[in-house]
């Protein structure tokens, strides 16, 4: 199978093809749907690796990203959201949104 | 003693003697007989805030919008001389909605040389003119040019775009905006042009969850999370810096240390990590001068000015991007929210990922307050307490309902008038 990350963060493979996700209501809908222990494996592996990876990206024009590069942003991208749950409110969901909604409709791409 | 100095009367609040110091009754955001005239006397007289030029990037640009209170469907269009006009978005044949795709109730955007019908084929220009009847010779004395698309009211402040639904509007978008807000002619609206703009349903009158966000006294409770261990002291207090008043509109700017120039611990690991966070980037391009009236009350540091503009819509303006809220109201107790953030275009991964982290702590934060709301309208809606005391840095709120009450008496007592 063809990486989908670049070679310098091939331990982090085994995350991308559930986590190299376009958009954020892709990635709200994944983290609601893990285990807290699912979201903490995930984190663990990435976050220590997350400026790294910043660093990487920055290689190349935001506007002609590589495709390793592009799902290496999206891998980025997920870390923030899955740093929600694990760093702020130690539980999967927002603590006291209740049954608010709030869904991001515009996004820039990448 | 708080940490900024009070007005000379001792309180902001005393500082606006008309405002009084009593109790305030929230019945405005459960009463359907309120609501009916707050149609009247508010969303049909304003000037309302429907969106900004970049959504209108060429000729031909458009979008819709929806004003449900209205009710209204408006077609906002960027005409080939480059003009802005905003129309209802009714065919005149038969009163078909004329711009939409699947759903007549969702709003839609685009781009296009005319708007065409989908029911009979009439067509129209992007100035509202009618171009085509299809077989026109079929119909009776009609007159093409008196079946234009209904106008309404349009004008564009700094870029931002605005319509209001009066026959003949009161005042000018200039004099409604007043003073205050048109100090931020100046300010560089047109180069935060990176957007990320949500949407919600919220089960809440309007006006509460504008409150939500015109006053900082609920942070540490509702908010917890915003406030680390290392940060947390128990008598620590919430206090705005500045609070001003200029006729129906209202601000407040925030200062102190900035959250990144604190000791790690009082930051989470991803702020750290990426050099942002709830209040955004650490660092954003210099936008060159900005206008005096973003800090009016020449706060320093500073740090945040908080624009409440009558009657829906809120400009919060960090330290080089900004957020805007709208509260657009479908029934007394529910409403539609918008929120955009707006950056500078990312110039790099690093940038995108800093604008990702505000926009992402943003949600978090924002749904809490969401969240909480239904309780506030739930209560409210039993009516069981007549009056409920507010304190000094809910000055705003305090200002906002009495605003509200104003334009309401105002059109009763003129509708009287009309009718004596």
């Amino acid at each position: 199978m063809t990486p989908m990350l670049p070679a310098a963060f091939a331990e982090l493979e085994p995350f991308a093809p559930r986590w190299c996700l376009a958009t954020e209501a892709q990635r709200w809908q994944e983290r609601h749907s893990c285990t807290m222990a699912e979201l903490r494996n995930f984190y663990d592996a990435c976050f220590p690796r997350l400026e790294e990876a910043i660093e990487y990206c920055d290689q190349f024009p935001l506007d002609a990203l590589p495709d390793d590069v592009t799902n290496l942003l999206r891998l980025i991208h997920s870390v923030v959201m899955v740093s929600m749950a694990v760093e702020v409110f130690g539980q999967v969901k927002t603590a006291g949104a209740a049954d608010a909604v709030l869904h991001r409709v515009r996004e820039p791409v990448p | 003693m708080g940490r900024w100095a009070k007005p000379a009367e001792g309180s902001w609040t005393q500082h606006h003697p008309q405002l009084g110091t009593r109790p305030i009754s929230f019945d405005d955001c459960v009463s359907p007989e309120f609501f009916a005239l707050e149609r009247e006397a508010i969303f049909r007289r304003a000037w309302l805030n429907v969106g900004r030029v970049e959504q209108l990037p060429r000729v031909g640009s458009f979008f819709t919008k929806n004003i449900e209170i209205v009710p209204a469907s408006l077609v906002v269009v960027r005409g080939t001389d480059g003009e802005v006009r905003a129309f209802h978005n009714v065919c005149r044949h038969r009163g078909n909605l004329l711009v939409w795709d699947e759903n007549p109730r969702a709003e839609t955007s685009g781009v296009c040389r005319q708007f065409v019908c989908k029911y009979h084929g009439w067509r129209y220009g992007t100035d509202g003119s009618l171009r085509f009847i299809q077989q026109e010779d079929e119909f009776f004395d009609i007159d093409k040019d008196a079946l234009e698309l209904a106008p309404v009211h349009c004008d564009v402040w700094n870029g931002f775009v605005f319509v209001n639904l009066d026959r003949e509007p009161r005042e000018s978008l200039r004099e409604f905006l007043g003073p205050m807000i048109t100090a931020l002619d100046d300010y560089p609206f047109d180069r935060l042009t990176e957007h990320y703009d949500f949407v919600a349903h919220n089960n809440s009158n309007w006006k509460l969850f504008a409150d939500a966000f015109q006053e900082y006294y609920h942070v540490p409770s509702l908010h917890p999370q915003q406030i680390l261990p290392a940060s947390a002291r128990p008598t620590a207090t919430i206090e705005g810096a500045h609070y001003q008043i200029d006729g129906p509109h209202r601000l407040v700017s925030t200062g102190g240390a900035r959250r990144w120039t604190m000791p790690p611990e009082h930051m989470y690991p991803i702020e750290r990590a990426t050099r942002s966070g709830l209040i955004g980037p650490w660092e954003t391009p210099d936008l060159g001068p900005l206008p005096a009236g973003l800090n009016p009350g020449g706060v320093e540091p500073w740090g945040i000015t908080n624009f409440q503009i009558f009657p829906n819509l809120e400009v919060l303006i960090y330290g080089g991007w900004y957020l805007l809220y709208r509260y657009w109201p479908t029934s007394p107790g529910s409403h539609r929210f918008e929120a955009t953030l707006a950056f500078h275009p990312a110039r790099t991964v690093r940038e995108r990922v800093e604008h990702e982290v505000a926009a992402v702590m943003f949600k978090e934060f924002a749904l809490q307050d969401a969240g909480m709301l239904g309780g506030t309208q739930a209560a409210l809606e039993t009516r069981a307490v007549p009056d409920f005391p507010l304190n000094d840095q809910e000055i705003l709120v305090r200002h906002f309902h009495a605003e509200v009450a104003a334009w309401v008496e105002r059109y009763e007592r003129e509708s009287r008038g009309t009718f004596a």
